[in-house]
């Protein structure tokens, strides 16, 4: 199976002499299901924006499919749902229009979508269920929702690497299972390697293969099953 | 009023930047920047300044400056560290202090320079019209392209950096057509007020629309009609254009926000 992300001996600050992440070795295999978890403060958004290129390692290397992750050229088939992803302002956007903006890497920046991606964009809505409510404006939606259209809206664009940062932030338990359940349906129908990033991994524990758990380096790495249980401690997990 | 010739140039180049004014405000308040128009209004009164000063035309130097100005506020945002306020802060101040120097230095703290500040569409020229209609159509054509892809980045920002789109020529692109509306709109409302036309339209849009896209439409048709009836009142109570306009645009807000909260939104 190619190598999707590697990191090897990854150490960055934002400062000199900082260091958020430190000695992180990390190989994650074309479409494995990833749970990447650790304490808020940890350095998992960090190595985040480290694995995905937009921060360069002050040590070590980040690679995407052996390419630098920072030059990694097919960028278009990456996806992305950054931390608490929301609208900007007071536009009532449709989710729709959400998912749309998913095709621009690959549809191209200039004039309007062409037919097969307006196609492309209907089957992403369908997949997440949101085909009811597709041309409804989304601030209407509960949190389990938008976030369902923002999975969308990277689906969009046929992701080969998927990479939710937090995405049960402010949704209840019962759409977090629902929502976690959707990304394993979503992982077995299109084979898409996902990388899910938690704080708490209850919601995914049992449908990731491997759980890899970060403080500033990493810490276990493994099957969810062979996690020793001290770490299912939430005063351990949390703790800095 | 339309047997008036200087009423029928206003009109038209009312019609235009009462169109382009909302169509590049729209993206700067959905990503939070309503100001920005101000920043840029200000830095192009130190272009008016410079022009006056070197007896060059000042709308020509208010719109180099006010293309520097966006694309400064720009670039300290993004790459300086500098919090987006600050940057706005810095270049604001900054373009009003130089104008300030420039103007008393040049000694022309007089009626040329109040009508920049205020606006003066009852004595725009032939000329003017087809210099603002040209450069209106540009700004219009531009962001007609470049729609989707603005709007994705309103939408998602992080997510199409990612992606690889860039991220920061959409960025600089909707600087500069701040710029140039800033330049266009200083005749018609003035420097002062030209901001208030990029942003009133869109919020008022934006509490009766149904999606982005109609957002975006009826910005445009309230900027429009704004300008038009706002010239219209001037012409028949004889009241100062420029400020006419914005508080006709200023209604339009409030009706919305009236019809926006009857609708539970």
């Amino acid at each position: 199976m190619p190598v999707a992300v590697e990191l090897r001996g990854v150490a960055f600050g934002y400062r000199p002499g900082q260091r958020v992440l430190e000695d992180v070795e990390l190989r994650i295999d074309e479409g494995e299901f990833v749970a990447l978890a650790g304490p808020n403060g940890g350095g998992k958004t960090t190595l985040v924006r480290v694995l995905l290129g937009l921060e360069r390692p002050t040590e070590g290397s980040a690679r995407l499919w052996g390419e630098p992750a920072h030059r990694f050229s097919r960028r278009r088939t990456l996806g992305y749902l950054a931390q608490r992803s929301e609208l900007g302002g007071d536009a009532p956007a449709t989710v729709r229009e959400v998912v749309a903006a998913g095709r621009l890497a690959a549809g191209g920046l200039v004039g309007p979508l062409r037919r097969r991606d307006r196609e492309l964009v209907a089957q992403a809505i369908d997949r997440v269920g949101l085909g009811a409510v597709a041309d409804g404006p989304l601030r209407t939606l509960s949190g389990g929702m938008q976030q369902r259209a923002f999975i969308a809206k990277a689906l969009a664009g046929e992701p080969s690497l998927l990479v939710l940062d937090e995405p049960t932030t402010g949704v209840d338990a019962e759409s977090q299972e629902s929502l976690a359940a959707l990304l394993d349906r979503l992982h077995s129908a299109l084979g898409v390697t996902v990388v899910y990033v938690s704080h708490e991994f209850g919601a995914v524990e049992r449908f990731v293969q491997r759980l890899v758990l970060v403080r500033r380096t990493i810490v276990f790495d493994g099957p969810p099953g062979d996690l020793p249980g001290v770490w299912h401690d939430p005063s351990h997990v949390h703790a800095p | 009023m339309l047997r008036s010739e200087f009423m029928r140039l206003a009109l038209g180049a009312g019609a235009v930047v009462g169109v382009l004014a909302p169509a590049v405000g729209f993206f700067l308040v959905q990503r939070r920047q309503s100001l920005i128009g101000d920043g840029i209004g200000h830095v192009a009164f130190a272009g008016v300044a410079a022009g006056i000063l070197l007896g060059v035309s000042p709308v020509l130097t208010a719109l180099v400056a006010a293309v520097l100005g966006g694309v400064a506020i720009e670039v300290l945002r993004s790459r300086g560290g500098t919090a987006g306020d600050q940057a706005l802060a810095l270049v604001l101040y900054s373009g009003i202090a130089v104008g300030v120097v420039l103007v008393a230095t040049a000694g022309a703290l007089d009626v040329d320079l109040f009508q920049y500040l205020f606006g003066s569409i009852l004595t725009i020229t032939r000329t003017d019209l087809a210099v603002i209609a040209t450069l209106g159509a540009v700004g219009l054509a531009t962001i007609a392209l470049l729609y989707r892809a603005l709007a994705a980045v309103v939408i998602d920002e992080e997510g199409a950096r990612v992606a690889g789109v860039p991220i920061g020529f959409l960025n600089i692109a909707v600087a500069a057509l701040a710029a140039v509306t800033v330049a266009l709109s200083m005749r018609v409302v003035g420097i002062l007020l030209v901001a208030a036309l990029m942003v009133l339209p869109v919020s008022a849009a934006g509490r009766v629309a149904w999606s982005m896209r109609s957002t975006f439409v009826l910005s445009l048709a309230i900027g429009l009609a704004s300008t038009l009836v706002g010239l219209s009142i001037s012409y028949y109570a004889d009241l100062p254009p420029g400020g006419t306009i914005v508080l006709v645009a200023a209604a339009a807000f409030v009706v919305g926000l009236a019809a926006g909260v009857s609708r539970g939104r």
